[in-house]
């Protein structure tokens, strides 16, 4: 390995300085005593105090965390049981040409395009049910539409790296087909399920575009919230919130390395 | 047909293989079919009818919206459109090329690290990678904020008049793109500059190759593969971005994102923002064929 030139070492550190800088900039007015502008003025944590005294923050809380469990859940189930049927079983060429592109769409295009295609649809549909009024409901769907791609994605590199030896040694050894599932694939491909599942989590939590073309007035998440509250004004409050968010992401993030590097 | 053939260690008929296959596809699938195709055969329909007085769809069949798209109004032709559609390219290639250039000095920065430190600095690079991008993008308001010396010194060299922040503006919407998919770049990038082989880099310096000789032919080609996946994540979500051009642009830099918010939210025109979402579609497709064969090398994920 070459020791990297000092002109390497201070760009690369400006880099990481440049991603930081706005982070720690909102971190740090969030501790501000002030409520305008951007003097410092001593340090408090009023403003995370009153956070938990706001309902409308709450709520959007509740609502993100719904939003997030219930598409994670639904896209995790779908995505795995569509990645094996992928990998097991004998499809012809075209089949798995059609269906590798299929999946791979929700990961290249932009979200807005997936977004805008969804309002269409949930327009449409809107004329046979009620169901698809603007709302929670629409933005679990949204949500796990393209969750499932990236959970099925992510089990089927496990499914292609565990290999299908220890499953045929089973089939040899009389195991039936629920048997074999249950007691020798499953738990062969479980990182690779939760590896999928906590990067459809993220993914939910991180979404902005499908949430924002789907929601209804009755349906704030905090990612929505934060973007209408910045629109008025930004305040320490919004600092506050979006701080907290960092945080829960970086827990995240830190547990997601922790558990995949074993 | 049905002849019976052994199966990974099963014996078993080919038709019951397939329907057992098919019983797992189904239920993604089908959800796949329903709420990713179908709208999107739907998008391609709408964008092709006629917006009606008060918003509603009219199922007359007609191109003005692409027409519209193209420049074409009542009052004869304008550039409005086309100019938004190429300052959405450009903007996505000026924000992939910034981020080409300082992720391979980061990579580097980050490969050169004991393997302990690796880890760290790794995640530091991740961190943002996960965070949400409109957390992301209004934090730089406080950077570019009037009372701040990024702000005062363009007051002092005349950009903008005294006490009003550096935003809304080009110079800002760039800030939040770099910021925003750097990321995107430097990870896959690393992932290649880890394996890279540096013999091959000391071979070209022994033989006297400059320092332009050396990355061009024995950096770039080894770190092909994870540069294209960086490229592609880049610029094609760059394309399609809304927030960061919302917030930080304002009316003063819009880009298709907005064009199309702005369809599907105030002007209440279904029809038009359908077919701006085609072109940003077609544009995407063209990209992604630019560096298909490259990206076929490498996974992600």
């Amino acid at each position: 390995m070459k020791k990297p030139s000092p002109l390497i070492t201070v760009v690369a550190l400006a880099t990481v300085g440049f991603l930081y800088l706005p982070l720690v900039a909102v971190a740090v007015f969030s501790v501000n005593a002030t409520r305008y502008g951007l003097v410092w003025r001593g340090f408090t944590l009023d403003w995370y105090i009153k956070l938990f005294q706001n309902e409308f923050i709450l709520e959007a809380a509740w609502n993100t965390l719904v939003l997030a469990v219930v598409s994670t859940i639904v896209a995790t189930i779908l995505g795995t049981v569509l990645a094996v049927g992928m990998d097991r079983f004998p499809w012809s060429r075209k089949a798995n040409t059609f269906l590798d592109l299929v999946l791979h769409i929700p990961v290249v295009i932009p979200d807005i395009i997936l977004a805008a295609a969804l309002v269409v649809a949930f327009g449409l549909l809107r004329f046979a049910s009620s169901v698809f009024e603007p709302g929670l409901l629409n933005m679990i769907i949204g949500h796990i539409t393209f969750q499932i791609s990236f959970v099925a994605l992510v089990v089927r590199s496990r499914l292609v790296s565990i290999g299908r030896d220890v499953e045929e040694a089973a089939r040899d050894l009389f195991a039936g087909t629920p048997y074999l599932l249950w007691r020798v694939t499953l738990p062969l491909l479980l990182p690779g399920i939760v590896a999928g599942a906590m990067l459809a989590f993220t993914l939910s939590l991180d979404d902005f575009v499908i949430s924002f073309f789907t929601a209804g007035p009755e349906s704030v998440t905090l990612p929505l919230f934060i973007f209408a509250a910045v629109r008025r004004g930004v305040t320490p409050q919004i600092h506050a919130l979006s701080t907290l968010v960092v945080l829960i992401t970086v827990i995240l993030i830190i547990g997601m390395e922790r558990f995949t590097r074993k | 047909m049905n002849k019976l053939l052994v199966w990974y260690g099963e014996l078993t008929t080919r038709q019951n293989l397939a329907k057992r296959g098919l019983l797992f596809l189904g239920a993604g699938m089908l959800w796949l079919m329903v709420f990713l195709v179908l709208p999107g055969l739907v998008l391609i329909a709408v964008s092709l009818i006629t917006r009606g007085a008060y918003g509603q769809l009219e199922w007359i069949f007609t191109i003005e919206n692409y027409k519209r798209l193209a420049g074409f109004s009542l009052f004869g032709w304008t550039a409005d459109y086309i100019i938004i559609v190429f300052r959405s390219v450009w903007v996505a290639f000026m924000t992939t090329l910034i981020s080409v250039v300082l992720s391979y000095p980061l990579s580097f920065f980050i490969v050169a690290r004991p393997p302990r430190s690796r880890y760290f600095w790794l995640t530091l690079v991740i961190i943002p990678f996960w965070t949400n991008m409109v957390i992301r993008t209004y934090a730089w308001f406080l950077i570019l904020a009037p009372e701040l010396p990024l702000a005062k010194l363009a007051t002092f060299l005349g950009f903008i008049p005294a006490g009003s922040p550096l935003y809304p503006n080009s110079f800002a919407v760039y800030l939040g793109m770099v910021s925003m998919f750097l990321p995107f770049v430097t990870l896959p990038l690393y992932a290649s500059v880890e394996r890279l082989d540096w013999t091959l880099v000391e071979a070209a310096q022994d033989l006297y190759a400059s320092r332009v000789r050396v990355f061009m032919q024995a950096i770039l080609p080894q770190t092909l593969p994870g540069l294209s996946v960086g490229i592609i994540l880049t610029f094609v979500p760059a394309m399609g971005m809304f927030v960061v051009p919302d917030l930080l642009g304002g009316s003063k830099y819009m880009l298709v994102g907005n064009l199309i918010q702005q369809q599907f939210g105030a002007s209440r025109d279904w029809p038009f923002g359908a077919a701006i979402s085609i072109g940003l579609m077609v544009l995407t497709m063209i990209s992604l064929q630019l560096y298909r064969r490259r990206s076929k090398e490498i996974e992600f994920i």
